[in-house]
């Protein structure tokens, strides 16, 4: 099924100009756009902090985003990997727009700042080993 | 260029029936099944619905519930009716996550629509309901020949008008497809009968001459306009202007937004309520009174076998919590604020709920003093496109010619720039805004007065803008999400075949009304 609907996505493509049909295509096909921060801290701050805010200790409203502040979750790297690769409930999937580099730079970043001391970085193999 | 090619072109961006069949097939597209308002006959003896969301969906449930005899009550977080159905205006003020709180500026009248904007003549039940609840329309343009198609990589930045790309694109593809026609390239796919037509259509599609080539004279200006129009007196002769040669066209790819209008969702007739798409939900709201109560915050959803009963809490006071009870319950919260409410439904709506992550979007509306893109440079409405990270400008539908301020849509985003413009300050997104619109029309700077940016990822009662379905998930959840769940049933944009429309959510809520009407009547 893949490569057929990748075949559709390129035909479909320059809808999303106007696109109200998202989710048929996401924009940064379109536009040469994309995330071109490399470091942790940048992919941070152009990127995690619209959801997590920028002192990473997430907000509250109807529904919530969780703190990556003071995090016990983040002990074992695989997990914030995993979650930015496939997503988690209402936490969107990056694998397929950030690369193993990007995921390993934001991931040790979080995990060492905001009250955060994890001594072990992940590596870019690490999350190319975890994506499925 | 060879044939295959060729065709592909032609396909991608003429051929709205391959684009259909491709947005069929993903789900996007497709007639509304709207007939009429739901008919619920039978007396359901004074049964009870909790119904959670007064958005499009929740209220128009309430709203048919109700005159068919049910006992209803409404849910909502939002001090407000409508949901993503909403409109700012001067004097609102607005608080996303994070506690960056906005005062809207915007003059008497003028407003931005952060959340849907535009409703297609085929979506017949939304129609229906603003006829209905007496909502005024007007028209929305989708394409306009005098907006502009921008990429910052080609002419050297300098936007083109619509036509121009258009009647060129056009203009070239027939001459090649004529050309191919003539040298019998053409000869295995296409009979000799059809060959002659083909060649008369090319020359009229495309606007080419006696030798079917596509050049500068009155035929051609007379698609892609003059340099100076045809007059009157003794200044009447006309100044034909110069078509784009083929390469600088192709490698523009300006012509990738020529396909956006042949958009089923974007054909004429498109259509706004006057003053913005808030009236609707408004005048859903006017017409259930007291039936919603607003500021509640559902913190727990729990069914037995003989009802539902959901925990709720003031959402700004906060305060001790509370419970409502029904029978049934429709529920409309948007999947990623209900995947976090603990809920007794089984594993496969749960599964479902939990599936879906919401889109970005991003909206920014900017105040200008003057309407200088309809003074300077004739452009009444519709919409234009950039490559840059604000993706579109939409002009004002309304209000033509008038002197004061207006409001235009600077940018409307998705994927990764709308994450992006999501991560900045309400501030920094309008500075942004301002400097890519710049680019555009160089009168920005001069006439910016304010603006009001909303990212939907912000949006404190939506975390997004919509559900994000992909093919493989609506195969293994989307039955699931809609079906029954004990007494519980979902309804909203999420629960339909046509994600993040109105009409979407509509029809969902009414399939799910049906179905509860039956189950009653059932016993």
């Amino acid at each position: 099924m893949k490569p057929r609907i990748k075949a559709l996505s390129a035909m479909v493509a320059p809808v999303a100009l106007a696109a109200a049909l998202i989710g048929v295509v996401r924009a940064q096909e379109i536009y040469a756009g994309g995330y071109r921060q490399q470091t942790g801290e940048d992919l941070y701050r152009g990127l995690c902090q619209g959801c997590h805010m920028p002192d990473a200790k997430g907000a509250a409203g109807a529904g919530a985003y969780p703190a990556l502040a003071d995090n016990v979750r983040l002990v074992a790297g695989i997990y914030p990997i995993t979650v930015v690769l496939n997503g988690q409930r209402a936490m969107p999937s990056f694998g397929e727009e950030l690369s193993d580099e990007q995921i390993a730079n934001v991931i040790n970043y979080v995990r060492t700042h905001f009250g955060n001391r994890y001594k072990d970085a992940v590596s870019p193999a690490a999350v190319k080993a975890a994506r499925r | 260029m060879n044939r295959r090619s060729l065709f592909k072109l032609i396909g991608a961006v003429a051929g709205s029936a391959v684009m259909y069949q491709a947005m069929t097939e993903l789900g996007h597209a497709g007639e509304s099944g709207y007939t009429g308002p739901v008919e619920l006959k039978g007396d359901p003896k004074g049964a009870t619905v909790l119904i959670l969301g007064a958005g499009m969906a929740g209220m128009s449930a309430a709203l048919e519930l109700r005159n068919a005899g049910y006992k209803v009550q409404v849910l909502e977080y939002n001090d407000r009716p409508g949901g993503r159905n909403w409109s700012l205006h001067g004097g609102d003020t607005y608080t996303e996550l994070g506690g960056f709180t906005q005062h809207v500026q915007f003059s008497e009248g003028l407003y931005l629509n952060p959340g849907p904007w535009r409703m297609p003549y085929h979506h017949r039940a939304l129609l229906d309901y603003c006829k209905r609840l007496k909502v005024a329309l007007e028209p929305f343009t989708q394409v306009n020949y005098a907006a502009y198609m921008h990429s910052s990589k080609a002419f050297a930045g300098k936007p083109q008008r619509y036509r121009e790309v258009q009647a060129d694109f056009n203009g070239h593809v027939a001459e090649l497809l004529a050309k191919a026609t003539n040298q019998s390239h053409l000869d295995r796919t296409v009979s000799r009968e059809d060959r002659e037509v083909l060649l008369d259509a090319m020359r009229a599609w495309g606007a080419l001459d006696k030798n079917y080539e596509y050049k500068k004279g009155f035929l051609t200006s007379e698609r892609r306009g003059w340099v100076s129009d045809p007059g009157g007196g003794t200044t009447s002769q006309p100044t034909p202007s110069d078509p784009v040669a083929l390469h600088d066209l192709m490698q523009s790819m300006l012509w990738r937004a020529i396909a956006a209008g042949h958009v089923y969702e974007f054909q004429s007739t498109i259509f706004q309520p006057v003053g913005g798409m808030g009236m609707i939900g408004k005048a859903f709201g006017r017409e259930l009174g007291d039936l919603i109560r607003y500021n509640a915050k559902v913190t727990d959803i729990k069914q037995d076998e003989r009802g539902v009963t959901v925990a709720y809490r003031d959402a700004k006071a906060g305060g001790p919590v509370k419970t409502a009870q029904a029978q049934y319950c429709i529920c409309t919260i948007p999947a990623s604020i209900l995947s976090q409410i603990p809920m007794t439904v089984g594993a496969p709506m749960k599964s479902a709920i939990d599936a879906l992550y919401y889109d970005s979007a991003v909206k920014v509306g900017l105040q200008f003093k003057r309407r200088f893109w309809e003074q300077d440079e004739s452009i009444y409405g519709g919409i234009s496109f950039t490559d840059m990270p604000n993706a579109l400008i939409g002009y004002p539908n309304t209000r033509f010619f008038d002197d004061g301020p207006g409001v235009l849509l600077g940018a409307y985003t998705f994927g990764a720039n709308s994450f992006q413009y999501a991560a900045m300050s309400p501030e920094e997104r309008i500075k942004k805004t301002v400097e890519y619109g710049t680019q555009i029309h160089p009168q920005y700077p001069a006439e910016f007065q304010h603006g009001v940016a909303v990212a939907w990822h912000r949006v404190p009662w939506t975390l997004g803008c919509a559900g994000h379905w992909t093919e493989e998930l609506r195969a293994r959840h989307f039955d699931n999400l809609c079906a029954f769940d004990g007494r519980i049933v979902l309804a909203g944009e999420h629960a339909s075949r046509l994600p993040a429309w109105q009409e979407g959510a509509l029809l969902s809520s009414l399939d799910a009304v049906r179905r509860l009407h039956q189950r009653v009547m059932a016993g």
